[in-house]
């Protein structure tokens, strides 16, 4: 039995290997033959995406709903910040990350303990208490955290073995928003196969049971508050990395930038992609990073004003929240995976609600 | 002395306006059990029709009532046509969706009334009342902001506690089945407690731009506060609403006026956590709920 | 109950899919407009491209979106007369909210898609400091940022392609300070101040001449609407001068806290928050409360200013807005922040004509550096623009308002960041006129 198990985690984790490195081939072809504005777009992309990974694993997984992972983000993106003040911290970015998701981590598991005993709109209040809160101390510590003009971020050069796997592999120089995006999508794949082998194992499990029935999973032995403060932890960890990539892609950590909108964003990117699933996020993420441009312009060349342009895009994008939600609950993947599984097999239990159209 | 007098009585008025946008807050969720984070932008295009009539020459009272009418309206179609699908499912739908409709108000707003700062009368006088030689920091206006909440904080638990109607609307929300099967139209009472709640959201709209200033996001800092409140004092309480709003109001006045304003919003989350680490509920949680 | 995350097919399909979906998009954008002159981006024959960042949308968009529609009302009537040197001038406006994750990411845009020659007026310190580095790294200019914190032109070394064009904070402070100093030697002063460059910068000009005449500080954050607090504290300490360097909308909050707390100092606002005009609309409502209407809300109540504005419809250059403004602008009518948005304008267009016919980035910063504390213009005061410094507007004269016009207690005043000296401008320069077409020509 135990073999059984740990043969078919093997087997997980290699195919989660597997697909990581079609991922990371892809992602090479993209970023190699796009310009460099795709590619700081892409950076973008990956810090949504990686914010968004994190918490649809909290959120569709364990059923705790956070309305402060922006603020997560912010501590990583400080943390980063910190570290590469200017040009002479010869940091490795590895290293600037993997401290942002420590300090995240302490905080999240902070946040997480406090959290574990409240339910729905009281975890909702904390959590958006915590969103508008952080900012505050970027403020008040203006001294060592920047105030209102918070933080440069001094990229280091790009280390010279960098470069030459770079121009080995691609044969052209790599220039430094390529960089920034490899970074940012390498982390992300990094996060996304950690993530998925974690709810694919036994702590996923557990998260699930206690997501999905409190009493049950109790008389199973399983330790509500450790499941919902780890899956806590694991989230934040994850926004922690956001939050570096963010600060490496921005080159600033300001308390502007950490609003609730970004909070409610991140939010709207794992609900409209399919709750609890990856794959959802990160089109959630795509969705959010490349919708407005594309609505502005089009409001644009419609022949509204600039203003009116830009008002026109966060309508939009509150109206396809609504829509998705009404039309297709189950979010873009869910739907996706509700119309594939209906049309292989005639009957699945999948609730009605789900089988309402697909995605717009 | 005369600082901290006038701290407290800003921060009692400020209370006030957490307060009733609390109960607006603690009305749906009694009726429907979900959390409406669109009851700012509500708010705010009410108060948006009460400019558009008090622009048109008519009285301060006229558009007020305006407001409360078309916050009525509002409320009641919202629910008809956008919530009613998603009452009775997962939680998150209903949270995304008012987040959604949030977004969408306010773009509305911005799109149809500009966005710019524009005045907004009270009714009566914004000095401060003299005691003695001093004046303290609380005006006509202030007065009838405590007032109204109280009034309302009253109509409500009157409702809940002494009327049908409240009974019926809480049975719906609690379990719509069984209210169904003693006869409870239910799709009404959702409605009803829709319609109500966002006329409370629209007084607590009227009640913040009275004697100060509106634009499309004038709301938003009442919507983290508004939600604090009403979490701090229990959902389930129109009294726990208000003592939250008081409690917020009046410390979050004092940490702006004596340790910097860049911490209010943590004030806030400080009082939260402790609150809500001595009691998960809220303060007037009602012990015997538990809810799985 | 189906919500496994299986970071299976899907994941990776969705990854090419999204990819590819950019790259297709990236596809033909490189593609360079053909007989660019000399190969500048964002110039050609017959058009000139800019852009510009400001919050259209959000918390900061109430006023500051106003000012790329007075500059696109100016541009498109320079465009209406022949351009500048035969180029049409094309201005890209995006909006980033006031959040400068999305100035980054819209200046980006600017940059690397729509390929503009320089960004123009672009406005905000937290937003224009997310990618002044960047322009600067990518040669472009990053001219009059709509600002007034130092690091708009005080660092030439490290931002050569930086330019500031209002005065900066410090030097109003400085200015402030020592009028007060000369002339209310006796009052106790009260700070209430912006908790960002705003309040700092002004604070250490201030400082610099009344430090120990100051008796209380007090700091509000931005979007935090109850000022009671703060002035509370400035009556507690018995401030009985207050000088004040915030927002439009503090102005009148803080006007409506100090009528209900009984709060009757002497106020001085400094020039960022004391449009007579807008200051009056947004209280003229509160009549009823015993706060007089319309512009005379604030009457004597000091401030500074250098550009003329709309409660000077005589003056030669505001005619000439109000001239541009109906003739192309937008629904609404001439504000403030118009003006603001068409003097900057103007001095962008007064630089390209400088910058001569084979338009370069490089041949633009000459050209500023060179002669651009010489151009007329709506300004009062000189720009300092030269290959030591980049600040912009160099002073400012003291105001007192009455019935929502400005009367002047001092002559224009200029100075200088550090400690520098003040003293009275000589140049002339408000009393220059706009040349009879409207458009600068050198």
């Amino acid at each position: 039995m135990r073999d059984r198990i740990t043969a078919v985690r093997r087997n997980v984790l290699a195919r989660h290997l597997f697909l990581a490195l079609v991922g990371l081939l892809v992602v090479v072809v993209v970023v190699e033959s796009i310009s460099d504005y795709r590619n700081t777009q892409l950076a973008s992309m990956a810090y949504l995406g990686i914010a968004a990974g994190g918490l649809t694993v909290l959120t569709g997984t364990n059923g705790q709903l956070s309305l402060g992972h922006g603020a997560l983000m912010a501590i990583g993106a400080y943390t980063s910040a910190l570290l590469l003040p200017d040009s002479d911290s010869s940091l490795p970015l590895s290293l600037v990350i993997l401290a942002a998701v420590a300090v995240t981590l302490v905080v999240g598991a902070a946040v997480g303990l406090a959290a574990a005993r409240l339910h729905g709109p009281y975890l909702a209040g904390a959590t958006l208490a915590l969103a508008v809160a952080v900012p505050g101390i970027a403020l008040y510590f203006k001294e060592t955290l920047g105030g209102e003009q918070g933080l440069r971020v001094v990229m280091p050069d790009i280390p010279v073995w960098v470069l030459d796997l770079a121009f080995f592999v691609t044969g052209q120089d790599l220039s430094r928003s390529r960089y920034t995006a490899y970074v940012g999508w390498l982390t992300l794949i990094v996060v996304f196969v950690l993530l998925a082998n974690l709810s694919a194992g036994r702590t996923g499990r557990r998260w699930r049971a206690v997501r999905d029935d409190e009493v049950s999973a109790e008389l199973a032995g399983i330790d509500l508050g450790r499941a919902r403060v780890s899956a806590f932890m694991v989230s934040a960890a994850a926004a922690g990395a956001a939050g570096a990539i963010l600060a490496f892609t921005v080159k600033l950590a300001a308390p502007s930038a950490f609003t609730l909108t970004l909070s409610l964003t991140l939010l709207a990117a794992i609900v409209l992609g399919g709750l609890g699933s990856l794959a959802g996020a990160l089109i959630g993420a795509a969705l959010l990073t490349f919708l407005p441009s594309v609505v502005t312009d089009v409001g644009r060349s419609a022949g509204l004003s600039d203003i009116q342009a830009a008002e026109l895009a966060p309508l939009v994008y509150g109206l396809v929240m609504v829509a998705v939600i009404l039309l297709a609950p189950a979010g873009i993947v869910g739907s996706l995976r509700g119309a594939v599984q209906r049309s292989a097999t005639t009957r699945r239990t999948t609730s009605p609600t789900t089988t309402k159209g697909t995605a717009s | 002395m005369q600082q901290f007098l006038n701290t407290a009585l800003s921060g009692l008025t400020l209370g006030m306006v957490y307060a009733a946008f609390a109960l607006a807050l603690v009305l749906i969720w009694r009726s429907t059990r979900i959390v409406n984070f669109a009851q700012a932008p509500m708010a705010m295009l009410t108060t948006f029709v009460a400019l558009v009539v008090i622009d048109a020459g008519h009285s301060y009272w006229l558009g007020f009532v305006a407001a409360l009418v078309s916050g009525l309206v509002l409320g009641a179609v919202l629910e008809r046509v956008v919530i009613r699908p998603v009452e009775g499912k997962a939680e998150i739908n209903a949270v995304i969706l008012t987040l959604g409709l949030f977004i969408v108000l306010h773009g509305l707003a911005a799109v149809v009334f500009g966005n710019r700062y524009r005045s907004f009368p009270a009714p009566f006088g914004l000095e401060g009342l003299t005691v003695g030689s001093t004046t303290i920091a609380l005006n006509g206006f202030g007065i009838f902001t405590i007032v109204s909440v109280l009034v309302v904080m009253g109509l409500l638990v009157a409702l809940f506690r002494f009327t049908d109607v409240g009974l019926r609307m809480r049975a719906s929300a609690f379990n719509s089945e069984v209210a169904r099967l003693l006869g409870v139209k239910v799709g009404a009472m959702l409605t009803l407690g829709w319609a109500l709640a966002s006329l409370v959201g629209s007084l607590a709209g009227l009640l913040i731009a009275g004697g100060s200033l509106v634009h499309p996001s004038y709301m938003d800092s009442v919507v983290v506060f508004g939600f604090v409140a009403a979490v701090l004092g229990g959902l389930d309480s129109p009294l726990g609403a208000v003592v939250g709003g008081l409690i917020l109001g009046l410390s979050l006045s004092f940490v702006s006026g004596y340790v910097g304003s860049q911490l209010v919003a943590l004030a806030a989350l400080v009082i939260l956590m402790l609150v809500l680490t001595l009691k998960p509920g809220g303060l007037f949680a009602q012990a015997a709920e538990r809810r799985v | 109950m189906t919500r496994h995350i299986r970071g299976g097919g899907p994941l990776v399909a969705t990854l090419a899919a999204t990819l590819a979906l950019t790259a297709c998009g990236a596809g033909g954008r490189d593609s360079s407009d053909g007989e660019a002159a000399a190969d500048t981006p964002g110039v050609t024959d017959d058009t000139v491209t800019i852009g510009g960042t400001f919050p259209l949308t959000g918390v900061a968009a109430p006023g500051y979106s106003e000012i790329p529609t007075g500059a696109q009302a100016y541009f498109d009537y320079v465009n209406e007369q022949g351009g500048v040197h035969g180029r049409q001038i094309d201005y890209i406006v995006k909006d980033d909210g006031y959040n400068p994750t999305t100035t980054s990411t819209v200046t980006n845009e600017l940059v690397l898609k729509d390929e503009v020659f320089a960004t123009v007026g672009s406005l905000g310190t937290p937003t224009q400091a997310s990618v002044a580095d960047y322009l600067n790294d990518e040669g472009v200019p990053q001219m009059m940022v709509s600002s007034g914190s130092l690091q708009w032109g005080d660092d030439v070394e490290n931002r050569p392609m930086t330019f500031g064009w209002q005065p900066d904070y410090e030097s109003e402070g400085k200015i402030i300070g020592q009028w007060v100093a000369e002339n209310m030697p006796d009052a106790k002063v009260g700070l209430f101040l912006q908790d960002d460059d705003l309040g700092e910068d002004a604070e250490k000009g201030v400082r610099q001449y009344v430090d120990d005449q100051i008796v209380a500080v007090e700091r509000y954050t931005s979007g935090n609407t109850d000022v009671a607090p703060q002035v509370s504290g400035l009556q507690a300490k018995k401030a009985d001068l207050v000088l004040a360097f915030n927002t439009p909308s503090y102005t009148a909050l803080s006007q409506l806290v100090a009528l209900k707390t009984g709060y009757k100092p002497q106020w001085f606002y400094a020039n960022i928050g004391s449009d007579p005009a807008l200051v009056g609309s947004l209280l003229e409502r509160f009549s009823e409360g015993a706060v007089d209407g319309d512009s005379t809300a604030l009457d004597g109540v000091m401030t500074t200013e250098y550009i003329p504005g709309v409660d000077n419809p005589e003056d030669p250059w505001v005619q000439l807005w109000q001239k541009v403004w109906d003739e192309h602008g937008e629904d609404g009518e001439l504000t403030n922040y118009r003006i603001y948005g068409m003097s900057q304008a103007y001095a962008f267009v007064q630089a390209l004509d400088a910058a001569g016919e084979d338009l370069t980035r490089e041949g633009l910063v000459e050209a500023v550096e060179e002669g651009g504390t010489d151009w007329d213009g709506p300004q009062l005061a000189p720009f300092r623009y030269s290959a030591d410094s980049h600040m912009g507007i160099s002073g400012m004269r003291i105001l007192e308002l009455e019935g929502g016009k400005g009367k002047p207690l001092t002559d224009v005043l200029v100075t200088d960041i550090g400690d520098a000296e003040i003293t009275t401008d000589d140049s002339g320069s408000a009393d220059d006129a706009p040349p009879e077409n409207g458009v600068p020509t050198s």
